[in-house]
Order: structure tokens, then sequence, then C-alpha cells
């Protein structure tokens, strides 16, 4: 079984017309339920789910509270290397784009790993271009040696691997995946994805199921929003999690809500605008149809807009950002970063605002258990 | 009611209310919750603890008095929960483990049969174990048999402050099962820990209820009370309950008269 046919299902039907038949009572319905079917989700993702925003955001709030408490887990990326061999046709580290190229070396990571453990993180997330050749499954592997030995929780948001290589991932250290389909639409993926291994939709698709079977503990996925309508993208990032729930009780499922940001390279039109309400709402459903699920909002997002959403279902945020190889260390005057962030705060003034705002941060949020063995 | 002790793994504690370290929105909260609660036991997901931090350490805000429960949140299999006891102990938590196992991040139901694989292996290490499972009535017992030190059952599914759903299986582990049992997970209200210690319950386990509470210390206070209230009524023995009405003048009395 594969969450592929399912997906296709939606990517057959006429999505627009499904959204755009929904009425007020179907609105009302899901709002009243306490377990949601996914046309429960569809109706809160659609139009007719705006003038209940207010409504949603109270439901959602109670069941963030309840679920998780007034705690924010933090994390940061940690970019690895910056070679690739894909040309996404929105992001700054498409092959084509004529920029410099670095990969971290032993040293240089753990110079960077210090850095980043010196602000109190606990929770890293490595990422790499997608170039196999250049960060091979052992080259992470080996990295992630370096880098437990300075935090309890590592991640990875790679390419996709098969479930074999997640399961030396997961014997390596590594604790949770991220990875990103993009889009869900079948049809548009090929224009959006043009070259490179990450042309295979389905490969992609079937990675966090892969990455579940493997044993990893915690599985975040997500579409970059704006790439098709995001309504289509939100509601089948929804459905995908909710199989994955499922199917993999035992794992913990997360869903990440980016929105297109821009980059380096060719000017990138994205098909859909992605207000802040479009973004809250998207929030407000998925926390009512998943209520554990976590959510994660990134730097791409602009302080205020951070601060504001923190009771709408938020438990997880990335903090004191840096985008680029190396970024944390910041020798390197050449460095071009995968996106623009948002929100450069540090550390320690992410802590100050969510204190403020009632929030405890949470550094560490799991301990590995390979010491006691 | 002064001596009303409540023994458990070889201690006594004065208070049956059992406090937790979760989802606060800052631990510095924690030693005013332990004070208004009167509560003496805490616990604390090792997962969270992380002593090599200079600060923001939850440990740094458990008062020395409290006895300090870690518990095994994170774990999926009885064997994680074993390792993760171990490190607890070699950390200086203590020998006491509250063995959480849960595999279904959907509902967080524990798994009863991991948790008394788990019980069975840390009591003989030495542990004190407080099992956290269903109100099920056959895995209390073979924790009773794993060397239990209480029974921790569920009034309603963690976090969803729904109150004690499990009423009738606890009254029947509270009926059947010859150690402590302590109500946890679900209470949401003073009201509901009361009702479960007037049961007969020999203690609850409040987080969440405390925790999210918009004043924690006052709920706090609350839930101490309600605690305590609800041992007084169990102690005073309430009326019996019964399904038919009793006539207060016997009908048959007249049979031994004169
Ligand atoms: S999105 Fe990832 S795979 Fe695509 S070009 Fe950028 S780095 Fe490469």
């Amino acid at each position: 079984m594969s969450f592929y046919p399912i997906c296709a299902e939606y990517n057959d039907a006429p999505l627009a017309e499904q959204f755009g038949s929904v009425t007020e009572h179907d609105v009302r319905r899901a709002l009243n339920k306490t377990t949601l079917s996914p046309e429960d989700f569809l109706a809160l993702l659609s139009p007719a789910a705006i003038p209940f925003l207010e409504e949603m955001a109270a439901k959602a709030s109670q069941l963030t509270l309840q679920h998780f408490g007034r705690t924010i887990q933090l994390f940061t990326p940690l970019y690895m290397a910056n070679f690739c061999t894909n040309k996404c046709v929105y992001c700054g580290f498409n092959t084509k784009n004529n920029i410099p190229r670095s990969q971290l070396g032993p040293e240089e990571l753990e110079k960077e790993a210090k850095a980043i453990a010196a602000t109190g993180l606990k929770h890293l997330l490595i990422l790499t271009g997608d170039a196999r050749a250049k960060s091979s499954p052992e080259y992470i592997e080996s990295a992630v040696e370096i880098l437990r030995k300075h935090f309890p929780s590592v991640s990875i948001e790679i390419y996709a691997m098969t479930e074999e290589e997640y399961g030396r991932q997961v014997e390596a250290g590594v604790d949770g995946m991220t990875m990103f389909q993009e889009t869900y639409n079948e049809e548009l993926y090929p224009d959006l994805h043009p070259a490179g291994p990450k042309a295979d939709y389905r490969f992609r698709l079937d990675a966090p199921e892969r990455a579940c079977q493997a044993g990893m503990r915690v599985v975040n996925i997500g579409a970059l929003l704006g790439l098709d309508e995001w309504q289509h993208d939100a509601l089948k990032t929804g459905i995908h999690a909710a199989y994955l729930q499922d199917k993999y009780p035992e794992v913990d499922i997360a869903v990440s809500l980016p929105r297109i940001r821009t980059h380096v390279g060719d000017a990138f039109t994205p098909k859909s605008l992605v207000s802040d309400t479009a973004l809250v709402q998207n929030m407000l459903a998925l926390r009512i149809f998943l209520p554990r699920c976590g959510i994660t909002i990134s730097t791409r997002e602009a302080p205020d807009f951070r601060e504001n959403i923190l009771p709408l279902g938020v438990t997880r945020m990335s903090a004191g950002v840096s985008t680029e190889v190396g970024g944390h260390t910041g020798e390197d005057e050449d460095k071009v970063s995968q996106f623009d962030i948002s929100d450069e705060r540090s550390v320690d003034e992410m802590c100050e605002v969510l204190r403020k705002h009632g929030y405890q941060p949470v550094f560490k949020d799991w301990h590995p258990l390979q010491e006691a063995s | 009611m002064n001596n009303d002790i409540f023994k458990l793994g070889g201690l006594e504690f004065n208070s049956r209310l059992l406090t937790g370290t979760g989802k606060y929105a800052d631990d510095s909260v924690i030693p005013d919750v332990c004070e208004a609660s009167g509560s003496q036991i805490i616990t604390v997901a090792l997962r969270r603890v992380d002593l090599e931090s200079d600060t923001g350490n939850v440990m740094d805000f458990i008062p020395k008095h409290m006895q300090l429960l870690p518990n095994t949140s994170g774990a999926r299999t009885a064997e994680e929960a074993v390792r993760i006891a171990r490190l607890a102990k070699a950390m200086g938590c203590g020998d006491w483990i509250k063995i959480e196992v849960i595999s279904d991040n959907k509902y967080l139901l524990p798994d009863g049969y991991e948790t008394a694989k788990a019980t069975e292996i840390l009591a003989k290490e030495g542990f004190v174990v407080l099992p956290y499972v269903n109100a099920d009535l056959y895995i209390a017992r073979s924790l009773v048999d794993a060397g239990a030190a209480a029974v921790m059952p569920l009034g309603a599914p963690i976090g969803t402050n729904r109150g004690l759903k499990t009423r009738e299986m606890v009254r029947i582990l509270i009926d059947e099962i010859d150690l402590p049992i302590i109500v946890d997970a679900g209470i949401g209200r003073p009201s509901e820990a009361c009702e479960a210690m007037e049961m007969g319950a020999d203690a609850c386990l409040v987080n969440t209820a405390i925790a999210t509470a918009s004043n924690p210390k006052m709920m706090a206070k609350a839930f101490g009370r309600a605690v305590k209230a609800g041992r007084e009524a169990y102690l005073s023995g309430p009326g019996a309950k019964h399904s038919h009405a009793k006539a207060s003048s016997p009908l048959t009395g007249f049979l031994h008269e004169g």
C-alpha cells in the first residue's frame, strides 16, 4: 500500500468544484464534530469557511493548548552542502544557478555544530542539496556521528532515500526526517521539477512512508504553499499526514507550512498567492482535523506574524536561522542562501518573545536511547 | 484525618495529589504549584531533562522535598521504557519510575502488554515502578504479579480533560487490586479528582488541567483541596447507593413483631 492511489484520486477529482460547492452548513457541521473526515477538512479549507475563521481559531487554540500546553519546541537548520543536481524552478540552489557551491568537511561541521550548540539549541535539522554523489548517505551518516555529540536530536531534510538507507540513518542516530512534496499535483510537478532525481514524483511521495517503515521517530511533511492552488496542496498534505498517522501510529507525524519566498536566480511566479489569512486558515483547519499533529512554522514568516499565530496551532519553530552553508560560523563572504528568511532574530531574542507571549521555549524534547545499551 | 498517611514505594506522604512538570508556559511556576497543591510527588519526562544546560533545566525548579517520579514518555516499547528508566537512574533521578509506553500517537493510549513487560524487568532491578495503563482488570493483575508499586489507570485519554470516563472500571480496580490505585490522565476539574478519591482511589495525578489553567497556582490549590475533600468523604463512609428504593420501615418488619 502507498499513499499514491489515495492522492491520485484527489488529483483526478475536480477539486476546484469541490471547494466551490462547500456550504456554510458543511463548515458548521465540520466545526461541531470531534473526529473530522477528509470532507470536513476540505470544508474548513474552502472559501465558505472564511467567515468562520474566528470560531475555527477558538477551537484550534483550545485543542493546541490541551494537547501541547504552552510550549513551543525550537530547532534550527544546518546547511551542510548546497550542491544540487536538480532544477527545481523555484529554488536558489537549482543546478543551473551559477552560485558558489560548497560542502562542510568534518572540521567545519564540528565548528558549525559548536556555534549552534552555544546558543542552547538541542534539536538540529540538517540539510544538503539534492546531490547524492556529493552528499552521499555515508557522508550524512558520518556527519550525524559528529553532530550527535552536540545535539540529542538530529533530523534530516535531504533527498528521498530507500527504506534501507533510512534504516541506516536511524541507526546512525537520526530521529526525524522532513520531506516536502513541494506540490502534490502530479500534473504540475514535472514543470516545476524538470530534471534530476527529484523529478520522480512517486519516489518522493512515498519517501515519508519509507521513513516510517524504517523506524524514524518523527516524520514531518509539507507542501511549498503557492506552487499550486494552496487549498489543493493543503488538503492533500493533511490527508497524507492522516494516512501516515493512521498507518504508523508509533511515529510522530508533523506538518510544516512554508510559503514560497524569493531567492537568487530566475524569477519565479507562484501559481497561487498565499495570504496571511490563507496560511492561518490552513493552520486552523489542519489543527482541527489532526489535533495531535505537530505544526512547524519557519523563519520564512515575518516576526509579527509568527507571534500572532502562536496560539493557533504552532508547536515547533525554527530560530537563529541561516540558510547558507556554514552560515553559523559566517567566515565566508561569498555565501548564498537557499531563500531569504524574514525572521532573523537570535535564539535568545526568540526565547524572550515566546516568554513574553506566555510560552515556554522547549530546547530538548527527546533523549536518545542508544547510550544506555 | 491528620494521620491519613499515603504509603507508596516504601515512603509516606501527607498529600495524595501527584503533579507534573509538562506544558507550563514557564517552569518557574512549578515551585508555586507544588506549594499551593501540597503535592509531594512530581513527575518529569526524562526526554525533557537537560542536565547539560546551565539555565532552563526543569530540574532546577523542582523543590528539593519533592519525590521525583521520572517518566518514560516517548517510549514506544518495553525495551525503550527500560532504557529510559536506567538512564534516569544513571542521571541521578532516583529509582522511582512511571512507566508510559505509548505506540499510538493519535490517541496516546498506553500499551498494557509492553507496560507489564517493562514493569517486570524494572521491578526486579529494584525500581519503584508506577505503571500508567488503561483501566483494565487483567492488566492490573499482571502488574501486581510483575511487582508494580501501584497501578495508574487513566480517567480519560491523556490531555483530554474529559474527566473520569473510566469510572466503573476504576471502581473495579479499587475493589480488586491490592495496590494503591492512582488515577492518572484525563482529569480536567477538581470535582473529578474529588469524585475519584470519594470512590476510594488512593491518589490522583494531575498535570494538564493545572498547567494549562489561566492561573495554575490557584488551580493547583483547588486540586489539592478537592483531593483532600474526596479522601475525607471516602474515609467517612458515604451512605451506600442502592438501585432500588429502600423503605425506611421494612415491609416485612411485621414478621419480627410481638
Ligand atoms: S529545492 Fe532542493 S532539490 Fe530542488 S533545487 Fe533546491 S536544493 Fe535542489
